[in-house]
């Protein structure tokens, strides 16, 4: 019997309010030490909490983008442990009492090996609220460690999953979803360099049937391709040492990304006792229904609402649906140009997840800064639409376009790409080069139709490219018939 | 001048009798001669006190009315002070000069008071008689070889001593209640969340109240209004309506409802204590009163509950005080671990360490649920107790401390005989409620007597009512120390 993986995912996600949880000290990344950490979060004596009402109005948010419960009350904890860039001795997070429980993510996980695309649902146990510690920096001091504190009291949803994970690529393609959802909801920025969405895997190894084994947590893994790699090591270690005999014993590790490979931070003995206890500087937060609903309103459409509704109403393929709803810029592109050209919803799929997808990979570019505007493509596709250009004409407007802005129209007029439909052109066109071929109009009368292409490319040439395709087509096609 | 209320002292100060100037110097200059014996203050800082006050000079020229513009009151060294050293009574903050205020101390300078300095405590307010200070124990005014209570015991002393014209205290088990007794002076411990905590080192956060400490019910009532009020910067602080704590201080006793609990006045009490307090109760009935028989049966579990949670809140507040960003950093260490231990093992005393250790246990894993937890429930039946209590009484009446003053070292060597000075007093912060102590008498070795009255939640007003009216008909609260 062969073995199965079971992961289970801790996502610290960064929230992105402009000041900490309990201190009104700025959130911003890549200020000079010490500037952004104020009274509270030095901890000096006698300073007491205060939250942030923003931080848990972006945990009701993920709440209600993943059907989960938000809790009318709960309650937070200090968890206890000494650390230099931990000043108060105790991270103010929440313990048995979370903000939000009982939640699901719907993943699409892609082709891979023996397994088929296919989508799947893990469920969310828990998220709560804590706070981020500072930062030791051991680099920079010979012989000693600095602190910097500018991000001691930035706030944290903590994500938790149930281990429904079956191996690294579902890993990551439920770190992706989370990835995608906490900024389309607009409640973290996704920055992985920066530190804001992080995660924590939880890996074990039994054979099915049996028990869950014994798990190992690999700790702070800040890329999707550590999380994968990572998780494939720690999998094959593990099988690996049972196979040989040993056994798992729980613990910590680290993944060292330069040798691939996890190492032993800590083992259960060696845990901290956090002695959680409810923090007597704060009450209970209290959510009320009315709170809940009016945060509800700030919601945007999700991407499986907008993915059902591609579908359902714009008649778009489940394939295109899911990719132009892999990012709220991607979305949003999208229905903007859309709104230009509002009954070839196909055609503004095809574009841009086609050359404007491709043209943004070759410049390195993302999204929010593509150069052109969706009005632009919407103009462009318009001409389309309406038959003034071809689909060659109308990548030579697209890389103008690009390359040097402007809109379709004046494009088209410069570069005199409007095709030719004037009836009486195209029969003229076509009357020549049928009197011209004479051998090969016999050919294709007498059945051999591979030929018509042969005409449609003399007809194109002789109309210098702008002849409208399908009525070229469509006249070829009747007079040849004779 | 030394002997005068506060009202009588801002009325001087706004006819020019006297200048704040003038009154801050007198009172440096006892300070100067009394305090190098008494030990109450830990800093005195004659120039910030003296700038303050010709501040204060300067808003009373302009017309300034605020009752305590210009009247200098001595601050419990547990409150930041900005450019103050603030030390909690620790080796561990000897050192630290607080770059801001603690709401209670701008509240005071918002007021045009003047800071007088910062009185002695025992080690981040861990303590029953001042013993437990780095900077040496307070002597009782009335007895120099007596304890003047903890932990708010400089204060207290300080005010006896008349080397302020009124003080504030700190109560986390009777902090403010106790001493106040030991020294013959009043304190008010208010509701909890009616003061704000911030920049008040915390001890126990849910059990800690800042309050009044002063020669009588109506000064308090003052130093009540100044103190009071929301303060965003604390969640636990109260949004209420700003009152006049003194609005109702004449109102006649006429039907009062006093409540005796049995177990207050059981074994354990001396009898010089329980006849000052009988007595006193008989002149509350002199005054209109009466009295009604209660039982608090969950109170016998107070101070074990009490020794569970307060050093379990207080094991993590203490936590901050690692070496790190300020304060006492041993000399001399090895690698980090060694750092936060020798640091902290020289920088708090014996006491601290106890109920770091006591606090670190009852938290721990299957150590929780026995302790910790069931200290949480007990906690709700004393409170509960005290509920249904108040459906039959107005206030309730006792003894504050079950002896008057003891020696110092007599109680040294035995932690749980010390625990047990706060018997009466550790009920009321368990259950939030308000609680206040007034000289009642003296024991039968000239010892002050204090007598408890408890309220109701937010009754402040009718507490400091039911005290003022009984400092009107009674003298003890004017008795000052020989030799003062």
């Amino acid at each position: 019997m062969t073995w199965e993986i079971v992961i289970g995912l801790e996502v610290h996600t960064q929230l992105s309010t402009h000041s900490k949880i309990f201190s009104g000290a700025s959130t911003a990344f890549g200020a000079e030490p010490n500037t952004q950490a104020c009274a509270v979060d030095l901890a000096l004596p006698g300073v007491l909490p205060v939250l942030n009402k923003g931080a848990v109005e972006r945990a009701i948010k993920f709440g209600l983008a993943t059907g989960s419960a938000i809790a009318p009350r709960s309650v937070f904890a200090r968890k206890n442990y000494f650390y230099p860039d931990l000043p108060k001795g105790y991270q103010i997070s929440q313990f048995d009492l979370p903000v939000v429980g009982n939640g699901q993510l719907t993943i699409h996980v892609p082709a891979s090996g023996k397994t088929e695309a296919h989508e799947k649902v893990v469920r969310i146990t828990r998220a709560h609220l804590e706070e981020d510690a500072g930062k030791s920096l051991h680099e920079d001091f010979h012989g000693m460690t600095g602190i910097d504190l500018n991000r001691a009291g930035t706030p944290l949803l903590e994500i938790v999953s149930e281990p429904d994970i079956r191996n690294a690529a579902e890993a990551v393609a439920y770190a992706k979803a989370l990835h995608t959802l906490v900024r389309w909801i607009g409640i973290c920025d996704g920055n992985m360099q920066e530190g804001s969405f992080r995660c924590d895997a939880n890996v074990s190894v039994h054979k099915p049937g049996t028990p869950f084994g014994t798990r190992r947590e690999i700790k702070n893994l800040n890329s999707f391709r550590f999380l994968e790699q990572a998780i494939n090591y720690e999998a094959h270690w593990q099988i690996e040492t049972l196979e040989n005999g040993g056994t798992i014993q729980q613990a910590t590790v680290l993944f060292d990304p330069d040798k691939g490979e996890t190492r032993m931070m800590r083992t259960k003995e060696e845990a901290h006792d956090y002695r959680y206890f409810p923090d007597p500087d704060l009450l209970p937060l209290e959510i009320s229904p009315q709170w809940i609903e009016e945060v509800r309103t700030t919601l945007p459409e999700l991407p499986q609402a907008k993915q059902a509704r591609y579908v359902n109403e714009l008649g778009l393929s489940a394939y295109d649906a899911g990719i132009l709803t892999a990012s709220r810029e991607m979305a949003d592109f999208f229905e903007a140009t859309q709104r230009v050209v509002p009954k070839d919803a196909k055609l503004c799929a095809n574009w841009l997840i086609g050359e404007v997808s491709a043209q943004l990979n070759r410049d390195g570019l993302e999204m929010a800064q593509c150069p052109i505007t969706a009005q632009q493509l919407g103009g462009m596709l318009k001409r389309i639409a309406d038959s003034t250009i071809s689909n060659a004409g109308a990548k030579d407007v697209f890389r103008t376009m690009w390359a040097e802005g402007g809109d379709a129209d004046a494009i088209i007029e410069a570069k005199g790409l409007k095709q030719v439909s004037d009836a009486g052109a195209l029969e003229k066109i076509v009357d020549e080069i049928i009197a011209a071929n004479p051998a090969q109009v016999a050919e294709y009368r007498g059945g051999k139709e591979k030929v018509f292409g042969f005409f449609v490319g003399l007809a194109m040439k002789a109309s210098k490219g702008k002849a409208n395709p399908a009525q070229m087509n469509e006249i070829l096609k009747r007079k040849l018939a004779g | 001048m030394l002997n005068s209320s506060l009202l009588q002292l801002g009325a001087a100060l706004r006819a020019r009798k006297i200048s704040s100037v003038e009154l801050t110097q007198l009172y440096l200059d006892r300070i100067a001669t009394l305090n190098p014996e008494l030990n109450a203050y830990i800093t005195v800082n004659p120039d910030m006190s003296l700038a303050q006050a010709r501040t204060a000079d300067e808003r009373i020229t302009q017309g300034d009315a605020s009752p305590l513009a210009g009247i200098p009151i001595a601050q419990k060294d547990i409150f930041c002070a900005q450019g103050w050293r603030t030390t909690c009574g620790s080796r561990m903050l000897h050192n630290f000069v607080s770059p801001y205020d603690a709401h209670v101390v701008s509240q005071f300078n918002s007021a045009g008071a003047v800071n007088l300095g910062k009185t002695n405590m025992d080690e981040f307010a861990m303590g029953s008689s001042n013993e437990t200070s780095h900077f040496g124990a307070v002597k009782n005014p009335w007895n120099r070889d007596a304890v003047p209570g903890g932990s708010s015991g400089g204060t207290a002393a300080a005010v006896a001593a008349r080397l302020c014209a009124a003080a504030t205290g700190t109560d986390t088990g009777g902090s403010i209640r106790q001493p106040a007794a030991l020294c013959g002076i009043s304190g008010l411990k208010p509701t909890y969340g009616v003061v704000s905590r911030y920049g008040m080192i915390a001890f126990a956060s849910s059990l800690d109240q800042a309050g009044p400490m002063a020669r009588s019910a109506e000064d308090m009532a003052l130093l009540l209004n100044a103190m009071a009020g929301f303060d965003e910067r604390d969640s636990t602080s109260l949004q209420r309506e700003k009152e006049d704590y003194a609005r109702e201080l004449n109102k006649p006793l006429n039907g009062l409802r006093i409540g005796l609990p049995r177990e207050f006045f059981a074994t354990g009490l001396s009898a010089d204590v329980a006849q000052a307090v009988d007595a006193a109760i008989t002149e509350y009935k002199k005054l209109g009163a009466s009295v009604v028989d209660i039982s608090l049966p969950n109170s016998r579990l107070s101070v074990p509950v009490y020794y569970v949670l307060a050093p379990a809140e207080a094991s993590s507040n203490l936590s901050r005080f690692d070496g790190v960003r300020y304060g006492y950093r041993a000399p001399e260490y090895g690698d980090l671990a060694d750092m936060y231990e020798k640091s902290r093992s020289q920088g708090f005393g014996a006491e601290v360490k106890r109920r770091i250790m006591i606090g670190t246990y009852v938290l721990s894993h299957g150590y929780y649920d026995a302790y910790y937890l069931q200290a949480q429930k007990i906690r709700r039946l004393i409170a509960q107790d005290f509920t249904e209590a108040f459906q039959q009484c107005d206030v309730i009446m006792g003894p504050t401390s079950p002896t008057t003053a003891f020696n110092l070292g007599e109680k040294g060597d035995d932690p749980v005989q010390m625990y047990l000075s706060d018997i009466y007093t550790i009920a009321v912060n368990l259950a939030g409620l308000p609680g206040m102590s007034i000289p009642c008498g003296f024991g039968n070795n000239n010892m002050p007597v204090g007598l408890q009255i408890i309220g109701n939640y937010f009754d402040e007003a009718r507490m400091l009512n039911v005290a003022h009216r009984y400092q009107l008909a009674t003298d003890w609260h004017v008795r000052t120390p020989s030799g003062i």
